[in-house]
């Protein structure tokens, strides 16, 4: 198990998607090649594809009004979805302030 | 009406949809919101077979669109885990919007027909559940000369032909009327004598900012037009359109809709004008026709004096009972039902965000 979690990262979503995610708020994803945070959405949303419908539009892109961090650090101002992940480093999925 | 019967009202707002119902049609029950914060603003009911199906169009700001069905009247709702319309990426485009759920005739259980932004039709055959994209359309050579009306680009009318089920009828904004008479495996623009004052030329073959298209349900070849300005009819399958404005206090508007049973009657909100978009001089009210445009009725009999909202394209809708309801809810959230035929008025609701679309029917 250790093991198992020194080679993943851990994926935090918010409430409206632990709906379609389980009810799991926090999820351990393995890294496995590419070591990115597009290929961990992408193995999210194979397992739970309402969830990658939500994050992601049909061309891949993140929708305008979700933001993804890792370690706290915005996606778009590093990589985008071609990000880099380390193991133990967490992804942090929050709807971004929006709407009137 | 039928003694008993329940009317059902589905009303999609900007932050929900909302379900009344009624059994007489003037005291309304009104439901807690369904799908709080996504803004609805496509509604189907399909009557066919021995269920009643809900199909909603949602989109979240934050989540994006999807299609959700409910057999339960709104009890309980499903949506395909892999989305029931959903681009493939050869069409590199993205789902923005579900501007219309159209179930098909009677005799063609099963069969749905979506109109979205970006402009484009979808067809489903298994109930709302899974779509195809229409690619002679979305590849169609007028597609460069489409453009967005201020809501987005989109085709907001799809109306398959009773009649006849390789005639399909559609409405876009921006780039007007297409019709297709091979099921969808070719459209032509059939805009001929439809106003487009904002274009260079006036009398474009593409280009028209229809904003809503209706059929008469007894002669399914004449067809009812609100346009960007302008309001009109065709007797001959949308081949040609004749401007039957006269007698409406304006001919802008977004609203068009048809009798359910009866030839030549048809029902508009009039709003003042493009750059003063509300109710002429502040009164609500609804035009309605009984012989196909040559005279109009004004209608306001327990609307309000004043109010200052506009009405917008679907958010209006007739029921199928005899006599027929009007219904429709306003960008001020106030909702009103008429038992006949819009003589008189209730409201149903009031205080609820924008309606974006109102859809009715007689359930057994």
């Amino acid at each position: 198990m250790a093991e198992e979690e020194a080679r993943s990262v851990t994926v935090v979503v918010p409430s409206l998607l632990a709906k379609v995610m389980d009810d799991q708020r926090e999820l351990q994803v393995g890294l496995e090649e590419p070591a990115t945070v597009a290929g961990v959405l992408d193995r999210l949303a194979a397992d739970y594809p309402v969830f990658g419908r939500r994050v992601r539009n049909e061309l891949g892109d993140i929708r305008r009004y979700v933001n993804l961090y890792v370690d706290g650090e915005d996606i778009r101002g590093l990589d985008g979805t071609g990000t880099h992940l380390r193991p133990g480093q967490e992804l942090l999925i929050i709807q971004s302030v929006a709407g009137g | 009406m039928a003694n008993g019967a329940t009317t059902l009202l589905a009303i999609g707002t900007k932050k929900g949809l909302w379900l009344a119902t009624s059994q007489d049609r003037a005291n309304w029950t009104l439901s807690e919101p369904h799908f709080l914060m996504n803004e609805v603003p496509s509604i189907g009911i399909d009557r066919r077979g021995d269920r009643t199906r809900l199909l909603v169009g949602a989109r979240s700001e934050h989540w994006g669109p999807t299609v959700f069905h409910s057999d339960d009247l709104g009890a309980t709702w499903a949506e395909p885990e892999h989305g029931a319309i959903r681009f493939e990426e050869e069409d590199g485009a993205a789902l923005e919007r579900i501007w219309q759920l159209y179930p098909d005739a009677e005799d063609r259980p099963g069969v749905v027909w979506a109109g979205c932004e970006p402009i484009s039709v979808w067809k489903s055959t298994d109930g709302g559940e899974h779509f195809e994209l229409n690619r002679s359309l979305w590849n169609h050579p007028d597609k460069e000369q489409w453009g967005a009306g201020f809501g987005g680009a989109a085709a907001h009318s799809v109306l398959p032909s009773p009649a006849d089920p390789q005639t399909v009828h559609i409405a876009m904004s921006t780039g007007g009327v297409y019709r297709s008479t091979d099921g969808g495996q070719s459209w032509t623009a059939r805009n001929h004598g439809i106003s487009a004052y904002f274009m260079p030329d006036p009398n474009p073959e593409v280009g028209q900012c229809v904003h809503k298209i209706a059929r008469d349900a007894a002669k399914p070849e004449t067809l009812f037009a609100q346009n960007h300005h302008g309001v009109y009819r065709s007797d001959d399958n949308a081949d040609s359109w004749v401007s039957i404005a006269d007698g409406l206090p304006t001919d802008f508007g977004f609203v068009m809709l048809t009798h359910p049973r009866t030839s030549g009657t048809a029902w508009v909100v009039p709003i003042k004008a493009d750059g003063e978009r509300i109710p002429p001089e502040g009164h609500l009210a609804v035009h309605r026709t009984n012989d196909g445009g040559a005279s109009w009725t004004r209608l306001s009999t327990g609307l309000p004096d004043s109010d200052f909202n506009a009405v917008l394209r679907d958010a209006a809708g007739v029921d199928q009972a005899e006599p027929a309801g009007v219904y429709f809810g306003t960008r001020g959230g106030s909702v009103y039902a008429s038992a006949d035929e819009g003589d008189v008025f209730v409201e149903v609701a009031s205080h609820l965000p924008d309606v974006l679309c109102v859809r009715a029917a007689t359930l057994g």
